[in-house]
């Protein structure tokens, strides 16, 4: 074990860790609100993005010709780091940013990487998620939105729910049917779609945290270009799957749960009840030390696998591992801090008596919401025991499919 | 021994259920969370004070039900249920505290209240808790001409809509400082109310402010001890009352829950007969099965034994608000994407399940009360 970072990456964090002081200043998360309802958080937050990507911090690990760095995962990891410590903001584009650009990166050709790549470093264009359906959800693979291909075009018709930022994204990565008669997976292309096409429609749902956040988004005779299929034909599958382990790295970063958890101490300390700061009651200190223990186990495990991806080792289950940890993780830290909160636990952001903006409460719901996108808790536990621990899957009464299901 | 309901109460809840799956379906309760609803559906609150629902706790000669405690409870469970609105449990708790006590103010207010032509809610707490006993900074101030009310109560729930507010505060005399109650109609002057807005829109609190209110000496109706054993009573029968709030929204859940695990189809199967869902669903059941005794026990004790009462009502609502919280989490759970949208019913029992694990004490409040009472 060496855990000191080379003298270029001190210099570099150092070099970061100034542009932040200098920089961040108005940006800075005030409100914990991190949806975009208003047009104008949506300019302020593609503005803030651009303003990082000029500093050059955007995606550095991505090669040079597409906008990146090509810098190492290290540089990359420190960025991540510095970034949640400043109390930056997120990023709007993190779908294109940590899903589809690494999946084009991967599977793309050279021409939709040079068209596409660039322009998610720059915010200039959004990206969001068609994957699931009303009938396709954590068995993913049953879908049925279909794209024939006519000519040089594929004709999209069905729907797809769920679809986070699709009321002001500009593309979306979608998973269709392109050939129903084959088995499940082997019928399913993975396109790259104008949200501006005619025929697409969006209607925005309100989520249980009162904010529009996903949407249903139907398809009649949509148009795609044959070129903005990415992999081949029918084998959208293994795509599908590569975008599918990179949300569950993003969604188990152990920087978010860092940055949760820190917020949470922050509030034991400046809560009192009974004129005494709760962090100074033992129950709680039991209760913050344990999640700390949890944390901090995240956070290790995220730099052992750091060195992993560094030395080129297979990662195996590990987006799951990680997906399924952090995600109930924050979950939980999230409810430490209803109970630390008590009597105003449940004051919603609009209140004026609301402690922390009534980020927390918000919080509760939206990790919740964590643990279902992306595969669910119990999805991830399939996955985990059935590819990496080799257990039977569930006894099914339906005929034999030809490959493991463990779905999503 | 019989440990069960008489034939008479199991009738009470059942014509109660099939009253509210009338009138107050889920989406009325999707109604209240409007921007610009007040949280008081009127006209159920009628039909409800029709059916004697306002007064269960009340005698009959105060136009009351003259029902037991377990009777309320039993009653709270449906209105748990189907999460219904409005001020029925502060006026409840009102009546429960004016019915303990025989002055002429609280003979004037208990039959407005338990006929429900008026409402009735506590002033409690300030601050940072919701828990009691706890030091107050409300002062009674007792003077020639009446009593002067001055301070700031927090949590107070339907104040916008009370017709009478139990003030609760601390009366300085000689050094000495006593706890004490009077009744303020809601209609005084010099009262300020501020909405604390809550996620779960079925509750309403505020904030409100007595700023020299000034009401007559007879509407003190409980000083010293006497208070602080009235205030005992009523904290533990807000401790049952919502404990059984909890339990029939956990029960709600838990039917929402296997009905959708039933038919929802993936990987070409009901998602119930995947063992994780399975034993999610089984899981609710032996949580709340044993949890509905602990509640009609707690209810039992508020009348019958006096001196478990305490402890009971806190093993009650202690354990009745993590096992609502829990279940709310599962049921969530098990419905996916569709559980977490604004439309869908499950955000409102989500919601009423955090609320009522906070309201008049925390789950770790209960439990150190549990201790206390038990003498550990
Ligand atoms: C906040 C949020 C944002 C989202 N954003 C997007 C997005 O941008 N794009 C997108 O495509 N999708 C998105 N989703 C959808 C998400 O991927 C699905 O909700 C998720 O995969 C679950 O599918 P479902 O909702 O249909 O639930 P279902 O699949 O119907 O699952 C219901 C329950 O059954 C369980 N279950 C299902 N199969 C099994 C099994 N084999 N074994 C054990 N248990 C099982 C599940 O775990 C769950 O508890 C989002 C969801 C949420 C909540």
């Amino acid at each position: 074990m060496d855990l000191t970072y080379s003298p270029e990456h001190e210099a570099f964090r150092r070099q970061l860790r100034a542009w932040l002081r200098k920089n961040l200043g108005s940006w800075r998360r005030g409100q914990e609100r991190l949806d975009y309802d208003d047009p104008r958080r949506i300019e302020r937050a593609k503005q803030w993005q651009r303003v990082l990507y000029e500093a050059g911090y955007v995606a550095m690990s991505w090669p040079k010709e597409y906008g990146g760095q090509g810098a190492d995962p290290i540089t990359q990891a420190i960025v991540d780091e510095e970034l949640v410590r400043a109390q930056a903001p997120g990023l709007i584009g993190q779908m294109g940013i940590q899903m589809v650009g690494p999946t084009l990166i991967q599977f793309g050709t050279e021409e939709q990487k040079r068209r596409f790549l660039p322009k998610i470093l720059t915010a200039e264009e959004i990206w969001c998620q068609g994957y699931s359906e009303p009938n396709a959800g954590s068995d993913l693979a049953s879908l049925q939105t279909r794209a024939e291909l006519v000519g040089d075009e594929f004709i999209v018709n069905g729907q797809k729910i769920w679809t986070s930022n699709a009321q002001f994204a500009d593309w979306m990565f979608c998973l269709v049917r392109t050939d129903p008669k084959a088995p499940k997976h082997q019928g399913i292309s993975y396109l790259l779609i104008d949200m501006k096409s005619p025929g697409i429609g969006v209607r925005p749902l309100v989520q249980m945290t009162g904010e529009r956040g996903f949407n249903e988004v139907w398809f009649e005779n949509v148009r795609v270009p044959r070129d903005q299929l990415v992999g081949e034909l029918n084998q959208g599958w293994q795509v599908a799957n590569a975008t599918l382990l990179h949300e569950r790295n993003m969604l188990g970063a152990a920087t978010r749960t860092q940055e949760l958890f820190a917020a949470l101490v922050r509030l034991a300390k400046l809560t009192s009840q009974g004129g005494k700061s709760v962090i100074e009651n033992p129950v709680v200190r039991q209760r913050l030390a344990a999640l700390a223990m949890r944390v901090e186990a995240v956070r290790y495990h995220a730099l052992r696998q750091l060195t992993d991806t560094v030395l080129g080792r297979p990662r195996g289950i590990a987006a799951s591992v990680n997906k399924l940890v952090a995600t109930e993780l924050n979950h939980d830290i999230a409810a430490c801090a209803l109970d630390l909160l008590g009597s105003y636990a449940t004051q919603s952001s609009q209140s004026k008596f609301a402690l922390d903006h009534g980020k927390w409460i918000r919080e509760f719901m939206f990790t919740l919401g964590m643990i279902i996108g992306g595969g669910t808790s119990e999805i991830q536990k399939n996955i985990i025991a059935e590819r990496s621990l080799g257990l039977p899957r569930e006894p099914r009464h339906l005929p034999r499919e030809p490959r493991p299901e463990t779905g999503q | 021994m019989n440990f069960g309901l008489t034939p008479e109460q199991e009738e009470l809840q059942r014509s109660a259920r099939r009253f509210l799956q009338a009138e107050w379906p889920p989406a009325a309760a999707h109604a209240v969370f409007a921007a610009n609803h007040d949280g008081y559906p009127r006209e159920l609150y009628g039909r409800m004070a029709q059916l004697g629902w306002m007064g269960v706790l009340a005698p009959r000669e105060a136009s009351g039900l003259g029902g037991s405690f377990l009777d309320a409870a039993l009653l709270t469970e449906e209105l748990g249920r189907a999460a219904v609105a409005g001020p029925y449990l502060a006026n409840t708790l009102a009546v429960w505290a004016l019915r303990q006590v025989g002055s002429g103010v609280a003979k004037h207010w208990l039959p407005l209240l338990a006929s429900g032509q008026s409402i009735g809610t506590f002033a409690w707490f300030e601050g940072d808790s919701q828990t009691w006993p706890v030091a107050l900074q409300t002062r009674l101030t007792l003077g020639r001409f009446g009593i002067r009310v001055h301070g700031v109560k927090r949590f107070v729930l339907d104040a916008h809509v009370a017709d009478a507010m139990l003030v609760v505060g601390l009366v300085v005399s000689a050094g000495r400082r006593s706890t004490a109650v009077v009744v303020v109609p809601g209609s005084q002057q010099g009262i300020k109310i501020r909405t604390m807005d809550d996620v779960d829109r079925t509750r309403r609190i505020h904030e409100v402010e007595f700023d020299g209110v000034t009401v007559p000496r007879r509407s003190l109706i409980a000083l010293g001890t006497s208070a602080d054993r009235l205030l005992a009573r009523v904290y533990d029968a807000a401790a049952v009352l919502l404990a059984a709030d909890s339990l029939g929204g956990a029960q709600k859940l838990l039917e929402m829950t296997v009905e959708y695990a039933k038919v929802r189809q993936q990987f070409g199967r009901p998602i119930g007969s995947f063992q994780a869902i399975k034993h999610r669903c089984a899981e609710m059941v032996a949580q709340i099965e044993p949890a509905r005794s602990l509640v009609w026990y707690a209810a039992h004790a508020i009348d019958a034994l006096p001196r478990q009462a305490a402890c009971a009502a806190s093993l009650a609502k202690g354990h009745l608000s993590e096992v609502y919280v829990s279940v709310a989490e599962s049921a969530l759970r098990v419905h996916g994407g569709i559980g977490f949208t604004w439309e869908h019913d499950l955000h409102i029992w989500f919601k009423r399940a955090q609320w009522n694990r906070y309201a008049f004490g925390s789950p770790e409040r209960h439990r150190e009360r549990v201790a206390q009472e038990l003498r550990w």
